[in-house]
């Protein structure tokens, strides 16, 4: 099955670059104490790509409703809209390369405007909006390009350390094309002080990769009147070029 | 100085959290109407081939207490050992079996079931074939960087001997926390976090 509908580029099969794991968090960051209980203290088990981590499951256009991609409208009442700052959040998926991954499928889940999430166990006081479901998921286009429409979440506290307030961020999940690439990352928005104070922000030890997952305020792609833009873009691991491999068929 | 090297970084992972469902599994996190189903949730239909499976894992966390928030994704062969992905030039794979399933575990048990086939044996890059196996992805609160390992069979005994993968584990004690034990169509697999009985999880 094609990965690029309407592409005549050749499946790429190559294995992937390997994860720098001093860029990611490490599993253990003692400040996010559930962490504590839920990272394994025994090292990793290292090998190269199979064939099981180089592929990964195809998602087509077709999956996606009208509405996916817009998290004003998509749980509204016919008529009306979520309640918040209006933005757009675009960017494109890369890989380590800089090439655009196509028909990645995103999906993306955040609290309203008030910091409160449409979910049973979340108890905070804030309330919800009756217009605002919290949910939604594109795939990108041939340049790896994505947009889609929502509000600007709010901050949130919640049970870490007795006065831990998350920033404002959205969840990503990615899907790129082998199951080797699979992510989930948060996207957190520029200027927001409480970045630099989240625990599990904090997670993550090199300030130059916290500041890759901070979208850019981008008044350019702005529609006046109507609604604010965040650039962000997401790279997923590179596929290495299958040069010199001496490898057999079934790999 | 030498030439600059272009190349980007992967974007730091982050944990997803425990309000995960409203992303992932929307119908079953309480959000109906936005999503038709849940993605991921059904992987069979009449005409898969290949011995239907269930699966019932679970995942513990360092004092053996079941997460009630994580969420599994498996990826896996067909009955014949071919992958239904771009990437896969070997043969085409059954068009009724997409490989790719998506479940929460339980908010009161902590339990997740998928309904599958079991997969046939794929071949490692030097030819050898691997053991049946499904690859398995865990996130979660508190996991900061999804966690991936492998699910084996424990009724493939002789193919479970001689693969490659599993005999790159040093420790052989080790090697048990990667095979589901079989009841019936059932396996079931306890993933553990940390602790004695930690689940060989992968780099790759």
């Amino acid at each position: 099955m094609p990965a690029d509908a309407g592409s005549n580029r050749r499946p790429e099969t190559g294995a992937f670059f390997q994860r720098d794991r001093n860029w990611h968090p490490p599993a253990l960051t003692p400040d996010y104490k559930t962490s504590v209980l839920r990272s394994p203290q025994k090292a990793l088990l290292a090998f190269d790509n199979t064939a099981s981590e180089i592929t990964g499951p195809v998602f087509g256009h077709a999956m996606l409703g009208e509405l996916d991609a817009d998290l004003i409208h998509n749980f509204a009442k016919p008529g009306e809209s979520a309640i918040g700052e209006r933005i757009i959040v675009y960017g494109r998926v890369l890989d380590e390369r800089g090439v655009g991954v196509s028909g990645a499928l995103l999906e993306f889940w955040q609290a309203n405007a008030g910091g409160r999430y449409r979910h049973k166990k979340d108890g905070y006081l804030a309330p919800l909006d009756p217009n605002f479901g919290g949910c939604g998921r594109t795939i990108t286009d041939a340049d790896g390009s994505y947009a889609f429409r929502t509000v600007k979440p709010g901050p949130y506290p919640w049970p870490n350390s007795p006065n831990d307030w998350r920033p404002s961020h959205i969840h990503f999940s990615v899907f790129g094309h082998a199951f080797a690439q699979r992510l989930i990352t948060q996207m957190y928005f520029e200027g927001d002080p409480l970045i630099w104070r989240c625990p599990i922000v904090r997670g993550i030890r090199d300030r130059a990769a916290v500041e890759t997952l901070i979208a850019a305020l981008d008044m350019q792609a702005t529609i006046p009147f109507d609604a604010r833009a965040y650039k962000f873009d997401i790279v997923l691991r590179g596929r290495r070029a299958s040069l010199f491999e001496n490898r057999p068929e079934g790999n | 100085m030498a030439q600059a090297l272009t190349r980007l970084k992967e974007s730091p992972s982050q944990t997803a959290g425990p309000y995960v469902h409203i992303g992932l599994t929307p119908n079953f996190g309480g959000i109906g109407g936005v999503y038709a189903t849940d993605l991921g949730a059904t992987m069979l239909n009449d005409k898969t081939k290949g011995e239907r499976i269930g699966l019932r894992i679970r995942v513990l966390d360092g004092t053996g207490t079941p997460l009630r928030d994580a969420l599994i994704e498996i990826w896996q062969a067909d009955a014949n050992g071919f992958y239904n992905s771009a990437a896969e030039l070997r043969g085409d794979a059954d068009p009724d079996f997409q490989g790719w399933g998506r479940q929460p575990t339980d908010m009161e048990t902590g339990l997740c079931s998928f309904e599958t086939i079991k997969p046939g044996r794929v071949p490692y890059g030097d030819g050898r074939l691997m053991a049946p196996h499904i690859s398995l992805w865990v996130v979660a609160r508190g996991i900061n960087i999804g966690l991936h390992t492998r699910l084996y069979f424990s009724d493939e005994e002789k193919a479970n001997a001689e693969d490659p993968i599993l005999a790159r584990i040093e420790h052989r004690l080790r090697v048990p926390t990667l095979i589901a034990e079989r009841q019936g169509d059932i396996y079931s697999f306890d993933v553990h976090l940390q602790g004695e009985k930690e689940t060989v999880f992968f780099d790759s």
